[in-house]
């Protein structure tokens, strides 16, 4: 689908993110980018997403940017607006009438399980659901590729292992590519079809590791040889990157 | 909005305890009322000018919104020019803060130099309110959500787009505190005013009422419009309390639990 290649990312105040990034992301995938905190990862996604240019390097795409939708660390929902209107933003700017978007904005909400809630604020949601809200958003215009940053970190490890279920289920019924930023070696494992794992800052992929699973996954792959193996696998490719570095 | 009946009977208790005493001292003391008038007698003065009382209170009301909307609408204008170049606020701020730190007493008698009473008075109350409303809705502008402003732009909506459903929406908590406290300054603004033209002769409002009866010595008729200032001015504060918790107790912390 697309391909980095020598992406080099330096910001305005000297820092350097990326150093020599190689990525190539297949259509259909789901892959994480692992990695420390810090290393630029998000610099990486941000700039798949089109928020911010390579300062040397070129991002290739094998059939131009496709519809991309993103979700962030946080709900960020807009809190003036209910959770209807937050959903309608993506398509509201994209020139649709409430009329219009309104069956997108029901099928997005049913998508998450959160019909009943169209009406809801932000704050009167836990921060479970406001993630669904989120990636709502994200599902309106069905994007061909979702970028997620980090979504789940924030929440508490039930909601978020219901959450990783439905991601897992959402991507499958809905056919786009994921990008799926973590840096929980067990999370990356549990989603992915493949985990690029970056080195710390400036950060480059080190290793890329295939998890050979049925996309579809329940708690029995996390009892599994071949769970076992990836996360051992991804784990020592992590602590590889961060000694070298 | 739970509040027990204690916040708003106490205060009220308070107040009419303090009037009662000054009642008292008052009879007790025999205090001539060209002195010091008592409640009642201020209340019946109210009473009985109220139809030169009233005629005045509506026209320094009048003046206050006036110039509130007109601040309103200038401090929002130029807070969002601001917020679309640096070069405009580099340009534009520090004569807005030598306006705004320039006392408003020091003001209002070179305005009338050049102005009509009335539109003297008015500009007054203007200045003094112009500049919390544009440093909050300038602040409010700025304090858009980071990651919304990317997800704006990721839809790649226009500045108009992100102007409207954005960052006007993010600054309306600060607009309405800037508009309280603006409230209350054109006022002010307009009552110094008001003082100022009045010893010239000029103008109706409640300031000029005070100050020719001070110069009768009808002491009682001096409080009777003074407490119509006080009562103006608490009911500006509530009306924009009001409005404010209207608009944002649905989604903004600040109206959370508490109430107003
Ligand atoms: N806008 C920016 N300006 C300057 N430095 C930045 C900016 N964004 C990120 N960085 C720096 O780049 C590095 C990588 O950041 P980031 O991509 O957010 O890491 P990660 O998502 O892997 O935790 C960090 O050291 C961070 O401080
Ligand atoms: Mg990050």
């Amino acid at each position: 689908m697309l391909t980095l290649r020598g992406v080099d990312k330096v910001f305005a105040n000297g820092a350097q993110a990326l150093a020599g990034l190689d990525l190539d992301v297949r259509e259909g995938e789901f892959l994480s980018l692992l990695g420390p905190s810090g290393c630029g990862k998000s610099t990486a996604l941000r700039m798949i997403a089109g928020l911010g240019e390579p300062t040397r390097g070129a991002i290739a795409w094998r059939a131009g940017r496709p519809e991309v939708g993103f979700v962030f660390q946080d709900a960020v929902l807009m809190p003036w607006a209910s959770v209807f209107d937050n959903v309608w933003l993506p398509l509201r700017l994209a020139g649709q009438s409430r009329a219009q978007a309104s069956p997108k904005i029901e099928a997005a909400l049913d998508l998450v399980g959160l019909q009943g809630f169209a009406r809801a604020y932000p704050r009167e949601l836990s921060g479970g659901m406001r993630m669904r809200v989120s990636i709502a958003r994200a599902l309106a215009m069905r994007p061909a590729l979702l970028l997620m940053d980090e979504p789940f970190a924030a929440l508490d490890e039930i909601t978020r292992q219901k959450l990783n279920d439905d991601l897992l289920r959402l991507k499958q019924e809905l056919g786009a590519t994921v990008i799926f930023v973590t840096h929980s070696v067990f999370e990356s494992v549990y989603l992915s079809d493949r985990i690029a794992v970056f080195s710390a800052r400036p950060g480059r992929v080190t290793a890329e590791i295939e998890v050979a699973a049925p996309a579809l996954r329940n708690d029995d792959f996390r009892l599994s040889q071949t769970y076992a193996q990836a996360c051992r696998s991804a784990t020592d490719a992590l602590h590889a990157a961060m000694g070298e570095a | 909005m739970r509040r027990s009946l204690i916040d708003y009977v106490l205060p009220l208790f308070v107040f009419l305890a303090m009037l009662g005493l000054w009642e008292a001292v008052v009879r007790i003391n025999a205090i001539p009322p060209y002195v010091l008038p008592a409640p009642s007698l201020i209340g019946a003065t109210l009473v009985k000018d109220w139809d030169t009382l009233s005629g005045a209170l509506m026209v320094t009301l009048r003046i206050t919104f006036q110039a509130l909307l007109a601040a309103t609408i200038g401090g929002v204008t130029l807070a969002i020019l601001f917020a679309r170049s640096r070069w405009i606020e580099r340009s534009f701020l520090p004569l807005a803060v030598v306006l705004q730190v320039t006392p408003i007493v020091a003001i209002a008698p070179l305005l009338l130099v050049y102005l009509e009473a009335n539109t003297a008075v008015l500009v007054c109350a203007f200045l003094v309110a112009f500049f919390p409303i544009l440093s909050n809705m300038a602040l409010g502008l700025a304090s858009a959500d980071h990651n919304l402003i990317d997800l704006f732009e990721l839809y790649k909506a226009s500045r108009w787009k992100q102007l409207v459903l954005l960052r006007l929406p993010a600054a309306l908590p600060y607009f309405l505190g800037g508009l309280r406290i603006a409230g209350g300054l054109a006022l002010i603004g307009a009552i110094v005013a008001e003082i100022a033209a009045g010893s010239a002769g000029q103008g109706a409002g409640l300031a000029f009422r005070i100050v020719e009866a001070g110069f009768r010595l009808n002491i009682p008729r001096m409080f009777a419009a003074l407490a119509l200032i006080s009562a103006s001015g608490v009911l500006i504060y509530l009306i924009f309390t009001l409005l404010s918790w209207a608009l944002l107790s649905r989604w903004h912390d600040s109206s959370r639990e508490r109430g107003l």
